[in-house]
């Protein structure tokens, strides 16, 4: 595990390199400012997912966790520094053809699109594809792996309980075929065996091959999930390192995170 | 004449209204879903679709004459013209307010409203512009009871229009997209849809509808003038609300509704058909003070 300094003049640190990581790099970012009017929610954040990682990112609330990802697909800009995916810049893409290249977020809250049908929403996922026969499979897979939302698929979305509104959101988000999901609090306000479902199932969806970058505050929870972690606060990446390395170390989670039992 | 047949007529007199007021209404509710934005500018474009479908009349006429069939060719015309002439207007005057605060685009749409109409004062002079037909009186006399042919194609033109836009929003792709646009925006661009080209899909059809409306009521009427779009843009207006701004099957029913309302409130004793106009803006405010959001509409619709 490395420890990011925390002075000033050196904020805009990369991750280091860890020797544990293998895969190609999927979405890095470099030095990444943003912000909210004048507010700065970002300063120099870096960090990578490489490919079939599940990355955590942990923070308190406010850190700028979820501005992360919003930074990633496009709905806030970045003032300084890069976003690229595959090596690529997306920083300066529209947020739909970020979304076009296979970078999907879930977004904090699921904001299932109410009004329209669980079967409408998963179609909308889909929006993408042309091919009406990949659709039709896709949306098999999805209740293959949600049978819930198959027996629910003509009730609008939006009546559906919070763990079905996670898993029309993420199932949603599989409609698309994504390259890296970008998952913001998925456990957030969910029963304790509702959470453990769907952590099972982000394992099993990144055991399938999709690389995941999850935002999450119950850190526990995400380390036991994730193979590498960063810790951000105030809008700066202060930790980061191996997530079963940065699990044994309580007392730095106990630090950063203000996280008893 | 007996009450019935009274009664009767004033039906298929409301429905007649109530189609123009419904397709105008419509591209009321659906702008006001995606950008949250009254047009007020909508009626002129029924007025402008009144023009392109009377200059279409002219190029059509020639070939397939001023009957159904022209007529027909140039309300697809007029539809289309108009349009794009919507696509246009949003880009250049709505789509760089979007991001400001909303009362600056209420305003701009004042002011497109304005620039419309005095385009076409100026191209016509203030007059009345006769809209020729070879439109027959013929029709269905049962009993006392008479319906003109003119009224039963309007009538059903319009129905077939608004099945249509019914399909394309709960079918297509695109039409669900424009739900989900009206919705949450931000996670329509995370699922990769296009907003602002769903936006300018959403001005098409919107427009292209008004058009419709305005070379359907010129042909039934016979004359179109520059200011004909003010007063059916508040009744729409009046439509929409009834129905519940920003559900497309609201206004349909708000526009039938206010049509047959219209069309009997002037045979009421002592109200007189000078107090139609009295009568829809009194219904505006009656279902403003008792059901703000409309017979279909949703609660958390935002004030203007």
């Amino acid at each position: 595990m490395t420890q990011t300094a925390t002075r000033d003049d050196d904020v805009a640190a990369g991750p280091r390199a860890s020797a544990e990581r293998q895969g190609d790099v999927r979405l890095s970012l470099q030095g990444v400012d943003a912000f909210y009017g004048q507010i700065q929610a970002l300063r120099g954040v870096s960090l990578e997912v490489r490919q079939g990682e599940i990355v955590t990112l942990l923070g308190s609330n406010g850190a700028g966790k979820s501005t992360t990802l919003k930074t990633i697909s496009g709905l806030v800009r970045a003032r300084q520094g890069d976003v690229c995916l595959e090596g690529e810049s997306i920083a300066r893409l529209p947020a739909h053809q970020i979304a076009r290249r296979g970078v999907v977020h879930v977004p904090e809250g699921r904001r299932v699109l109410r009004g329209l049908t669980v079967k409408e929403n998963l179609e909308l996922g889909a929006f993408t594809l042309k091919d009406n026969a990949l659709r039709r499979q896709r949306l098999e897979e999805v209740y293959a792996l949600f049978p819930i939302l198959h027996e629910r698929r003509h009730q609008d979305g939006s009546l559906l309980s919070g763990g079905q509104q996670q898993m029309l959101a993420m199932g949603r988000a599989l409609m698309h075929g994504p390259n890296v999901m970008l998952l913001d609090e998925p456990s957030m306000g969910l029963a304790p065996k509702l959470v453990t479902e769907i952590m099972r199932i982000i394992k099993r969806l990144n055991e399938a091959g999709t690389t995941i970058l999850l935002v999450e505050q119950n850190a526990r929870l995400a380390l036991r999930l994730a193979h590498y972690a960063y810790v951000i606060e105030n809008g700066e990446i202060r930790m980061q390192g191996d997530a079963a390395a940065m699990r044994e170390d309580a007392s730095v989670v106990k630090a950063y995170l203000g996280l008893g039992d | 004449m007996t009450w019935y047949d009274s009664l009767l007529q004033q039906l298929a007199d409301g429905l007649v209204l109530g189609s123009f007021y419904a397709l105008v209404a419509l591209g009321y509710t659906m702008v006001f879903g995606v950008i949250k934005l009254l047009n007020f500018a909508h009626g002129d474009l029924y007025m402008t679709g009144a023009f392109a479908g009377f200059g279409g009349l002219s190029l059509v006429s020639g070939v397939l004459g001023a009957g159904w069939l022209g007529i027909f060719v140039a309300m697809l015309l007029a539809m289309l013209a108009v349009g794009c002439l919507g696509v246009v207007i949003e880009r250049i005057a709505y789509h760089p307010m979007l991001a400001a605060p909303r009362l600056s685009i209420l305003i701009t749409a004042l002011a497109v409203s304005l620039v419309l109409q005095n385009a076409a004062l100026s191209l016509t002079g203030g007059q009345y512009t006769a809209f020729r037909t070879d439109l027959g009186f013929g029709g269905l006399s049962l009993g006392n009871l008479f319906i003109s042919y003119n009224q039963i194609v309007l009538v059903a033109t319009a129905a077939v229009l608004m099945i249509a836009l019914e399909l394309f929003v709960s079918k297509t792709l695109y039409g669900r997209a424009m739900r989900a646009v009206a919705i949450d925006k931000d996670m329509c661009r995370m699922l990769g849809i296009n907003v602002s080209a769903v936006i300018a899909i959403t001005f098409f059809i919107g427009s292209g509808l008004a058009a419709a409306a305005g070379t359907m009521a010129g042909a039934y009427y016979g004359s179109i003038w520059y200011f004909m779009g003010f007063l059916i843009g508040l009744k729409a207006f009046t439509a929409a609300v009834i129905g519940g701004i920003g559900s497309i099957t609201g206004a349909m029913l708000g526009g039938l509704i206010l049509g047959l309302l219209e069309s009997f409130g002037t045979h009421i004793p002592f109200i007189g058909s000078e107090w139609k106009d009295v009568f829809t803006f009194a219904i505006l405010i009656l279902v403003l003070v008792f059901k703000p959001t409309g017979l279909l509409g949703k609660s958390e619709v935002e004030r203007m």
